[in-house]
């Protein structure tokens, strides 16, 4: 899988850490090295709290001279910005290498937001691999190149590549890096007047980035003698999907493959010299195309997701990719059946959260009006049919403080429903908040002792802790109530929730029951 | 020689499992192999397709274009029927006829499968019973790759040394069910398809 060539090629870069929180289409990259570590003694290999804490960790490790990793989803990159862009002005010392799945076509995520962005945002170099090899190769590459610019480095990669299986070769491994603490600290202390020297130093070394993207076989230009009409550009896996349509093209285009960013400039320029039209052909949002079509008319036409030939929502497919090609579609054999229900995804038979569902819709029942704000997790299924018992999932944590603000806006009875793991990650701070304003909502932590959604990995702080944690932040304990949620148990749950939705004030209860696939993965890892 | 498979079922079924076997006898016959994979929330019994492609040269993406699949591969048949379209004109359907009821309005099975064997090639297999009779419907994922195994490139002697190495460590019983349960699955398509 693409997401373990990466695991495999930090590990064979002699990886000392890498730190995650999981997240779709990102995870299986850490449960690669977590086996790894488990099975060879290293590399350290921790879930963390969330995206954030799992960045700053590597960054430690990179300020005493050796190799980290840092792996998320994209929207997990939100999470980690500040530590993320702020890491582009100090002096990265031991190479730090921030792998990074975005989900076009949001298979399993709320947005299909472009990683490359924030790379070119933070104006360090940016690798995307095309294949798996590449995914191995690239990882390795980019930890020379972090500790050469002193820069973080990120590896991009999409669904399409993070969940598909080929032949990786692997090559000589390298040994660990010794500890050897980063001399001057001036250098990581963004002080105003540090972090205008260290900005500047960034600043300065963009074209030796841009050099190094010119000279990179990773970025590879083909000048057609014959045709000088069109000229392609692919980046990352949208080479796979050009290559395939190539045989039905009359003549072979000049095309330039993007691997590595900066984008190349020279090579974009000798490749416009041939051609009147370029076609830019990129998974995810159109930076390439945006930055070569710019504001001002030229003579080139540029085509690609702005411009209406390539579709601007969705993943890229070998088909998209033959329309914008001029290509005939292709005959239909088996027409499409249209009459089909469908079948979405659903809580699993069993599920603690059906029960808790069951007692919320009960104990809302009683009344006219109300709203529910959820999170992200499995239990956002809770707003399909048959339960439709949420109203709201934006993003980690969002629930608790939008509750508070339609509270605050003087809705009743107000309900936050988060996860346990959801809760560690982002909704602790949020609770202090409406702590602090003893703020007149029920909050429901539903805690399933797993991180259930992405395949049930362990949370980093157990169940039992869970209500000691909310006590402490200065939840009333006549209001804190814990729960156990089964099936026997809804009309007692929803009897809790009713009493506590009339209390005028911060209410949590906490359902507790573990995640049935948590159960089973926890009896395969004792029999292993 | 390319040869590229849909797999299509219900998350939590095993499609993955079935694209697996064969994916690692490919590999094993010298083929090149890209497979792709669906994971997170897409797996929480709903629909989910994976793809998995074999040639003897270089495969350049994970993903098929649209009506040129050699083979559908179904564990359900109300999946095998939303992913026929993406057959070639010369391409075939295999499917379990067993019904995975998770939703309220599951069509007549009896509509789902006349409409599944009107398709050019179809071919229809009782995947759980045969499992059943092997000695475990865990082996479910067996019938299936065995089902599909006459049609794809491989070799049969193949399928039998890697469900050997495969299933070695779990003990000789396994390893004798998985087998049954392959020979099963050929035995019933290789009927069907005669």
């Amino acid at each position: 899988m693409g997401d373990e060539a990466v695991a495999l090629g930090a590990v064979h870069a002699g990886l000392t850490a890498a730190y995650a929180y999981p997240g779709t289409p990102a995870t299986e990259t850490f449960e690669f090295l977590l086996g790894y570590s488990k099975r060879h003694g290293h590399p350290v290999a921790s879930w963390c709290a969330n995206e954030k804490t799992a960045y700053e960790q590597a960054l430690g490790v990179s300020m005493v001279g050796r190799r980290s990793l840092v792996v998320m989803k994209h929207v997990g990159l939100n999470v980690a910005a500040d530590p993320f862009i702020n890491s582009a002005i100090v002096s990265v010392h031991g190479g730090l290498v921030l792998a990074v799945a975005d989900d076009p076509g949001m298979h399993s995520s709320q947005n299909e937001q472009d990683s490359r962005f924030y790379a070119d945002f933070a104006r360090i170099v940016c690798f995307e691999p095309a294949d798996q090899q590449e995914a191995y190769e690239m990882t390795r590459q980019a930890f020379e190149v972090s500790e050469r610019y002193e820069i973080p480095v990120m590896l991009r990669l999409v669904t399409r590549l993070a969940h598909s299986r080929s032949i990786v070769y692997a090559y000589q491994e390298e040994a660990e890096k010794p500890l050897d603490k980063a001399r001057d600290p001036a250098s990581w202390t963004l002080l105003p007047s540090h972090a205008r020297g260290l900005w500047r130093r960034l600043l300065e070394v963009q074209p030796e980035l841009v050099a190094l993207a010119e000279e990179s076989p990773h970025n590879r230009l083909t000048l057609s003698d014959h045709d000088r009409g069109l000229g392609i550009i692919t980046t990352g896996i949208a080479r796979g999907y050009f290559l395939e349509n190539l045989p039905e093209l009359d003549s072979s285009p000049s095309h330039l493959h993007i691997g590595v960013y900066p984008i190349p400039v020279a090579k974009v320029r000798a490749l416009a010299e041939q051609c009147d039209r370029i076609l830019v052909l990129e998974e995810g949002y159109p930076l390439v195309e945006r930055q070569l079509r710019g504001l001002l008319p030229t003579p080139l036409l540029v085509q690609g997701k702005e411009s209406g030939d390539v579709p601007l929502a969705g993943e890229l497919t070998p088909d998209a990719v033959r329309q914008a090609l001029g290509l005939p579609c292709r005959p239909i054999s088996v027409p499409a059946v249209e009459d089909l229900p469908p079948r979405p995804p659903q809580l699993c038979p069993g599920c603690p959260h059906r029960d808790s569902y069951n007692a919320l819709n009960e104990a809302l029942g009683d009344y006219e009006l109300s709203i529910v704000n959820a999170d992200i997790g499995c239990y956002t299924l809770g707003a399909a049919p048959p339960f439709q018992a949420i109203e709201s999932c934006v993003c980690m944590g969002a629930a608790i403080g939008m509750a508070k603000g339609a509270a605050d806006a003087g809705l009743h009875p107000v309900v936050a429903v988060i996860g346990d793991s959801t809760f560690l990650h982002s909704g602790v701070t949020p609770l202090m908040d409406a702590v602090a304003a003893d703020c007149d909502m029920t909050l429901m932590i539903l805690d399933n002792e797993a991180i259930g959604m992405t395949g049930a990995q362990h949370t980093v702080l157990s169940s039992s802790r869970l209500e000691p944690l909310v006590l402490g932040l200065g939840v009333d304990p006549d209001h804190c109530h814990v729960v156990e949620a089964r099936p026997a148990n809804v009309q007692k749950l929803a009897d809790v929730l009713r009493h506590e939705l009339e209390h005028h004030g911060l209410s949590v209860v906490i359902p507790v029951r573990e995640c049935i696939e948590h159960v089973k993965r926890r009896r395969k890892e004792a029999k292993a | 020689m390319k040869y590229d498979v849909v797999l299509a079922g219900v998350g939590g079924q095993g499609v993955l499992s079935v694209g697996l076997v064969l994916a690692t006898c490919a590999r094993a016959d010298g083929f090149e192999v890209k497979m792709s994979e669906v994971h997170g929330m897409a797996q929480r019994g709903g629909s989910v397709n994976a793809t998995l492609r074999i040639s003897d040269a270089p495969i350049h993406g994970c993903l098929i274009p649209q009506g040129t699949a050699d083979l559908v591969l179904a564990t359900e048949p109300l999946e095998a029927l939303r992913y026929a379209s993406e057959l070639a004109p010369t391409g075939t359907l295999i499917t379990s006829t067993e019904p995975h009821r998770n939703i309220p309005d599951y069509p007549p099975i009896e509509d789902l499968l006349r409409r599944i064997l009107a398709l050019p090639r179809a071919i229809t297999v009782e995947a759980r019973r045969l499992a059943s009779q092997a000695g475990s419907t865990k082996a479910v994922n067996l019938v299936m790759a065995g089902a599909a195994s006459s049609l794809v490139p491989i070799r049969p002697s193949t399928f039998e040394t890697q469900i050997r190495r495969v299933f070695g460590t779990k003990g000789d019983r396994i390893v004798e069910i998985n087998l049954a349960a392959f020979e099963l699955g050929r035995e019933a398509a290789q009927c069907v398809a005669a």
